[in-house]
């Protein structure tokens, strides 16, 4: 019961082109920053949004093929989903809400009743069956979206940003909570998020996505030992630069160089950490081989430890301590030098 | 929390954290209501209530009361049932001249109701444009009959339906109908169970003031289906008759119509002619 989704869709300004493969018993998470497609990526693969180009096939069957003029309606679709601000409906107690997917489906009434009361007992929420959503925490209220997910006995899972909806208190139980009930769907389960921490705690793989696309995919830990994207690079704090090598010296787009002591050819990612960067008020000698005259476009202390944000041909951040920098005068718009060692570049094929 | 010390009644006032009512919108506030309440304390003090029972129960009001609920209630279900299909069109397609299609299907609204009438005369009336083939192929006649009352009827009151549910509509977040339809309901069954109670509110003030039109309506009905007792002599028809040969008969029915109308709209709560729909 494999995933298998080509996505091709336009939303506006968006031109979203994503393949997507997910295995059962795996966690996925879509993640990346707000407005790249990830929760239109939900849409397509519920129905409610049809597809442009590409395909959705879950198991063996087709659920949307634009060129096969498949389309199943959301109805139809062995698919459900746990919404962002999970879209309990206000007129229904938490058991009713339950219930929904079942009598929608054509389940008695009793019957439908008695199974959504196992789903809440299974989510810990028995004694809260006769309550309206609007009396349920946001930790309850999702509890009571995940079971009404789940009571449809569907083969894929979405989850759209299941975490963000709650304040930063209720969170963590709720994250782990909810990584346990997650364990016990053996169906497909994906899920989006914006927020890394969600899908390090919650998904055995990550997607990045990035306008549209996906710009890379694997666990957390790979995904940002080897960042390419911005996204992955600003979040882990370290300086990416893409450029073509040739025998080790990167060219940069940007049109610096950068010597680096992996012998590396073709296009190329280069990772500096903030902390490897050297300023200096005058050319420094001695043994780096990468310096660079920079111009200083931003500082941003934080306790201790300063930021600066340098434009030039190797645009970079450098972290250096308060004291260096009460030494080094900077202001925005003075020029300083800086230096890393070649040994403190990591490179990989881009 | 009144100001009992002499002299400071403004501090005293202060203290408790209200502003002063703003005295010019006061008084200009205090005309309206008056200007709306006069009127009815002026048929009170005319009433001749020692008559008022026999009037009251005459055979003849009594029959334009039958008729008049009768018609109103048919001409509020009619627009309840073709409206709220046309509100949702209009509130969630988009297609071109949608905007003129609203225009057209409001403007029973603001035209005066005798142009309803004579519209109305010339295009179902039995020579008409449509009314002579509903005559030739089913034998439908609707000038002068009940159903003709009816038809002018639905045709001023829809719009009050249309406009209120079309507001509810649009405010409504279709996000919950989305959830709904990925839990397997059939576009039906996500109407009735999702879309439904969330327009509620929004439904039953469009389908209050439809009825409320449908009952006060005069123009259309007297040009289009005539003045006929027991057929299509609505109250408002007899009031306005009974005013020129009866004026006490005038004023009784005129207060029983202001009791019912009255009655509904404080029965009504604030929030179903508010417009503002439930919030979750």
């Amino acid at each position: 019961m494999t995933l298998d989704a080509h996505i091709v869709c336009t939303l506006g300004r968006l031109n979203l082109d994503i393949e997507l493969v997910a295995k059962p018993g795996e966690v996925v998470a879509l993640l990346g920053p707000n407005g790249t497609g990830k929760t239109t990526v939900f849409r397509c693969l519920a129905g409610l949004l049809p597809l442009e180009a590409g395909h959705i096939t879950l198991g063996d069957e087709c659920l949307d093929d634009p060129v096969a003029n498949v389309f199943v309606v959301p109805d139809r679709r062995p698919v459900a989903v746990v919404f962002q601000d999970y879209l309990l409906f206000p007129n229904l107690t938490a058991l009713e809400n339950v219930a929904f997917g079942l009598r929608a489906r054509g389940v008695p009434k009793n019957d439908a009743r008695a199974r959504a009361a196992t789903w809440l007992d299974r989510v810990g929420l028995a004694d809260h069956a006769s309550h309206r959503p609007r009396s349920l925490s946001g930790g309850q209220a999702q509890r009571v979206a995940l079971a009404r997910a789940l009571a449809t006995e569907p083969r894929l899972l979405l989850l759209d940003e299941p975490l963000s909806a709650l304040d930063a208190g209720a969170r963590s139980d709720v994250r782990r909570d909810l990584r346990r009930h997650l364990a016990t769907f053996d169906g497909v389960r994906l899920l989006v998020t914006h927020d890394p921490v969600d899908a390090y705690a919650l998904a055995d793989r990550v997607i990045i996505l990035e306008a549209g696309r996906v710009v890379q995919s694997g666990t957390l830990a790979d995904v940002t030992a080897r960042p390419r994207s911005r996204y992955i690079a600003d979040l882990i704090g370290a300086n990416l630069l893409t450029g073509m090598g040739d025998h080790g010296i990167i060219t940069t787009t940007t049109g610096g160089r950068i010597f680096s002591a992996d012998s590396i050819d073709g296009p190329t990612f280069a990772v500096i950490q903030p902390h490897s960067v050297a300023l200096y008020p005058t050319a420094p000698e001695g043994s780096p081989r990468n310096v660079w005259a920079v111009t200083v476009a931003d500082i941003d202390r934080q306790a201790d430890r300063v930021r600066v944000r340098l434009d030039g041909s190797v645009p970079l951040v450098a972290e250096i301590t308060a004291s260096a920098l009460d030494a080094l005068t900077l202001r925005p718009g003075d020029t300083v030098w800086a230096s890393v060692k070649a040994t403190e570049i990591t490179t990989y094929p881009a | 929390m009144t100001a009992t010390a002499p002299g400071r009644p403004v501090a005293a006032r202060r203290r408790v954290g209200r502003e002063r009512l703003p005295v010019p919108a006061s008084i200009l506030a205090f005309v309206a209501i008056a200007f709306f309440a006069l009127p009815f304390v002026g048929l009170l003090w005319k009433a001749p209530w020692s008559d008022a029972w026999s009037i009251f129960t005459s055979h003849g009001s009594l029959t334009a009361l039958r008729l008049s609920l009768y018609c109103s209630l048919w001409a509020t279900v009619l627009a309840v049932v073709f409206g709220v299909p046309l509100a949702w069109l209009l509130a969630r397609v988009s297609f071109p001249g949608r905007g003129l299609v609203r225009a057209l299907c409001t403007l029973s609204m603001v035209l005066p109701p005798v142009v309803a009438g004579v519209a109305l005369f010339y295009s179902l009336g039995r020579r008409g444009l449509f009314g002579q083939y509903l005559d030739r192929w089913f034998g439908i006649t609707l000038p002068f009959t009940t159903t003709g009352v009816i038809v002018a009827q639905t045709f001023v009151a829809m719009p009050f339906l249309i406009l209120t549910v079309e507001a509810a509509f649009r405010q409504q977040d279709t996000r919950f109908e989305d959830a709904a339809r990925t839990l397997g309901g059939s576009r039906w069954y996500v109407f009735r169970r999702v879309t439904l109670p969330a327009i509620r509110p929004g439904l039953i003030a469009g389908a209050v003031l439809a009825w409320a039109r449908a009952l006060g309506e005069f123009g259309a009905t007297i040009t289009f289906a005539g003045n006929f007792p027991g057929r299509t002599q609505t109250m408002p028809l007899l009031i306005y008759l009974a005013n020129e040969t009866n004026p006490d008969e005038a004023i009784v029915l005129s207060l029983l119509l202001v009791a019912i109308s009255l009655g509904v709209l404080v029965g009504l709560r604030d929030r179903f002619l508010g417009g503002t729909p439930q919030t979750v």
